[in-house]
């Protein structure tokens, strides 16, 4: 089984966002341990974009404490989230067509060699992170336009890892793809965890929610909604907590006894 | 759903059972150095490959010299001649230069209507602060280089940090460089320009001894051979695909007939021309930049996806500046070149066709209208197409309007040749 650390390497508290008259997250918690996919889903306007760009620096947080790794921190730049070890995979790829593999994967940050790219290096770095994430594509000097959208998809997964990030955000990475295509992705996204990284995994699709994800949080009209563990809740009860169909006492009851019992059992 | 997850699973044990296969898909080697070991077939495979992909490269062009070539040889046997050929590539400098710096601008995907303005303001510039102010010819040369650079600047000032269209700030550009230029000239309208002085020497001076054009030849051919042959090297002793020994042998024995052809030719006449020189000098240097450095592949990056590099970190705005100043700069080059040529800067420098052929060589060389795709080797294809047609329609003594309408069947179709390759490369998936 995946281990689980103790202290988590990310962990909101109490974390509030408003945008002039719409609050858009109140009082939000979530935590990420090393090791571990969590999903977070709600329906459309719940948040869940708020919550990932305040994680990755895009907007600061109103209130509450950002911890990381048990510390707190102020995430107040995108930079500043880089420097902490959060990588984040938007859903729309932010690949350049035109480039191969290993000009997408260094992008911005060649390695250079007496102020000249030194192109053997990057190959062969490209090459070995492809080989340990198991992300089979033709070639690592193909153009990003021949590849499928799971290759590419995988390609930014990827890009992603060269910094060697702890906490891993992917926005929708399964959206628009094919069966394969998803089934390569989501095979990725368990290689990440078994490699240790903490994993946020943002998606509409329940289907891929209990494929993967340990955890899944699911917020409702900006606030949290309850901490479910996969392997013990039905799809059912997560989609009534995304739409509230059952927002009654029994349930948020519920929920409050499954998030307190979240990090005891596993 | 189940179904999914189901395979997701099973592939899954795949992997884990059969770490090995997966290695080997990953680690197979490039299909693209596969083709080496297949041997003459290979190629052929690989070039049907290409071709149903759209990925024609620099062959219709190199097809079109040939056709050019054979009609025009035909028509007229000294059309090959050392002399007509020295002449073609001399005369070619001039607008090869400022195609060089449409390269960077269309590598964007934008376009620089102003070149033809701007290289025949700089030229002003040159002939008035040599010629009336008494400066030495280098520092003028320097100081119309310099002014052309920073003009371009000033057009991607307007367009990258103002938001205003490429098109329509250098379409303005376009009218106000003209405008300086004939300001600039005066009265009279021409300077004469000391044909002995350096600006005048720049396309009439020949490296009159044979030795220097088999020199060049020999030494361009050894550093390919010995660049290609150590890059390998380290790909071998690091583990990733390289191509064998025999390619590379081919490579440069091509290379090689090429530079000595051309070496034997220029010696028949009066010798290495020094314009070709420094054409081939910032071709060599234009394309040492854009591929093997990081502002090169930030150029690329910006042609492919805009926001993916901003994503990446890089600067967008700067590097949109500094390509048009790198146009801007080109176009003063080449201004230079053509004002060396007829000796003098005169009112109709920068004029008429010239902006047309320049963007057209970019296009027709092979450089894509769309972004991201191109060298600046196309500029040097496509210009030796267009002053090819030039100096053949002149042999046969075919008037002005006859020219402008073959020149303009060559670009449309070129372009019609880029759109094609574009939409059968997307439907092969590779655009």
């Amino acid at each position: 089984m995946v281990h689980v650390s103790a202290t988590p390497v990310l962990a909101l508290r109490g974390v509030s966002k408003r945008f002039g008259a719409v609050q858009a997250l109140t009082d939000v918690e979530l935590e990420v341990h090393a090791g571990e996919v969590v999903a977070l889903v709600g329906d459309n306007g719940a948040g869940k974009s708020t919550l990932v760009k305040t994680i990755a620096g895009v907007h600061p947080i109103d209130e509450g404490v950002i911890e990381w790794e048990g510390k707190a921190v102020s995430i107040n730049r995108p930079h500043d989230a880089q420097s902490l070890g959060i990588a984040t995979v938007y859903q729309d790829l932010a690949l350049c067509d035109n480039i191969d593999v290993v000009g997408n994967l260094f992008l911005g940050r060649e390695l250079k060699k007496r102020g000249i790219l030194d192109e053997v290096e990057m190959e062969r770095r490209s090459r070995e992170l492809l080989q340990t994430l198991s992300i089979r594509i033709p070639s690592v000097r193909i153009p990003i336009a021949s590849l499928s959208g799971g290759q590419r998809q995988t390609v930014a997964i990827a890009r992603s890892m060269l910094g060697e990030p702890k906490l891993v955000i992917l926005d929708e990475p399964t959206a628009a793809l094919g069966v394969e295509q998803t089934a390569q992705v989501l095979d990725l996204v368990e290689r990440l965890r078994e490699r240790g990284h903490a994993v946020i995994l943002i998606s509409h699709n329940m289907a891929d929610v209990k494929a993967v994800a340990d955890k899944v949080a699911v917020l409702r009209l900006g606030r949290n909604n309850g901490v479910f563990e996969v392997k013990t809740t039905s799809q059912e009860e997560i989609i009534s907590a995304i739409t509230g169909a059952t927002d009654n006492a029994v349930t948020r009851r519920a929920a409050r006894t499954t998030g307190s019992n979240g990090e005891v059992s596993k | 759903m189940s179904a999914e997850k189901t395979s997701t699973t099973a592939q899954d044990e795949h992997a884990v059972e059969n770490p090995e296969a997966a290695a080997a898909a990953v680690t197979a080697v490039d299909p693209r150095l596969l083709v080496q070991e297949q041997g003459l077939a290979g190629y052929l495979g690989e070039f049907k490959r290409k071709m149903k992909a759209g990925e024609l490269g620099s062959l219709p062009v190199i097809l079109g010299l040939i056709v050019i070539c054979v009609v025009f040889q035909s028509l007229n046997s000294a059309f090959l001649s050392a002399e007509n050929l020295s002449n073609i590539t001399i005369t070619m400098v001039g607008t090869g230069m400022i195609s060089v710096g449409i390269v960077f601008v269309l590598l964007l995907g934008e376009i620089d209507l102003s070149v033809g303005s701007v290289s025949g303001a700089s030229s002003a510039i040159a002939a008035v602060l040599a010629v009336n102010q008494g400066w030495p010819e280098w520092a003028a040369v320097i100081f119309a280089i310099a002014a052309g650079a920073a003009i371009g600047a000033a057009h991607g000032f307007f367009f990258a940090v103002l938001g205003a269209p490429a098109f329509a700030v250098t379409l303005a550009g376009l009218l106000f460089w003209l405008g300086f230029m004939l300001q600039t000239l005066g009265e009279n309208g021409t300077i004469n320009l000391d044909s002995d002085g350096f600006i005048g020497q720049l396309t009439t001076y020949h490296f009159t001894d044979v030795a220097a054009a088999y020199g060049l030849a020999a030494v361009v051919t050894a550093l390919f051979f010995i660049t290609s042959f150590l890059g390998n090297r380290r790909r071998e002793s690091v583990g990733i695909p390289f191509r064998p020994l025999s390619d590379t042998l081919l490579r440069t024995v091509l290379l090689g007939v090429v530079s000595f052809a051309a070496a034997i030719m220029y010696n028949q006449y009066k010798g290495l021309p020094l314009a070709t020189v420094i054409f081939l000098v910032f071709l060599v240097a234009t394309d040492f930049v854009l591929r093997r450095t990081s502002y090169g592949r930030k150029v690329f990056a910006l042609g492919g996806s805009v926001e993916a590099s901003r994503r990446a970190g890089i600067n967008v705005t700067a590097v949109r500046i500094s390509v048009f100043a790198i146009s801007g700069g080109f176009a003063a080059i080449g201004g230079l070149f053509l004002a060396s040529k007829i000796a003098s800067a005169n009112q109709s420098a920068g004029t008429g066709d010239l902006l047309m052929n320049a963007i057209a060589a970019a296009v027709i060389g092979g450089t894509s209208l769309f972004g991201g795709r191109g060298r600046t080797w196309n500029a040097l294809l496509g210009v030796l197409v267009i002053v090819s047609i030039q100096y053949g329609l002149q042999l046969e003594s075919i008037a002005e309007p006859v020219k402008y309408m073959i020149t303009a069947g060559v670009l449309l179709t070129t372009v019609v040749i880029d759109s094609i390759t574009r939409k059968t490369q997307k439907t092969a998936g590779r655009a």
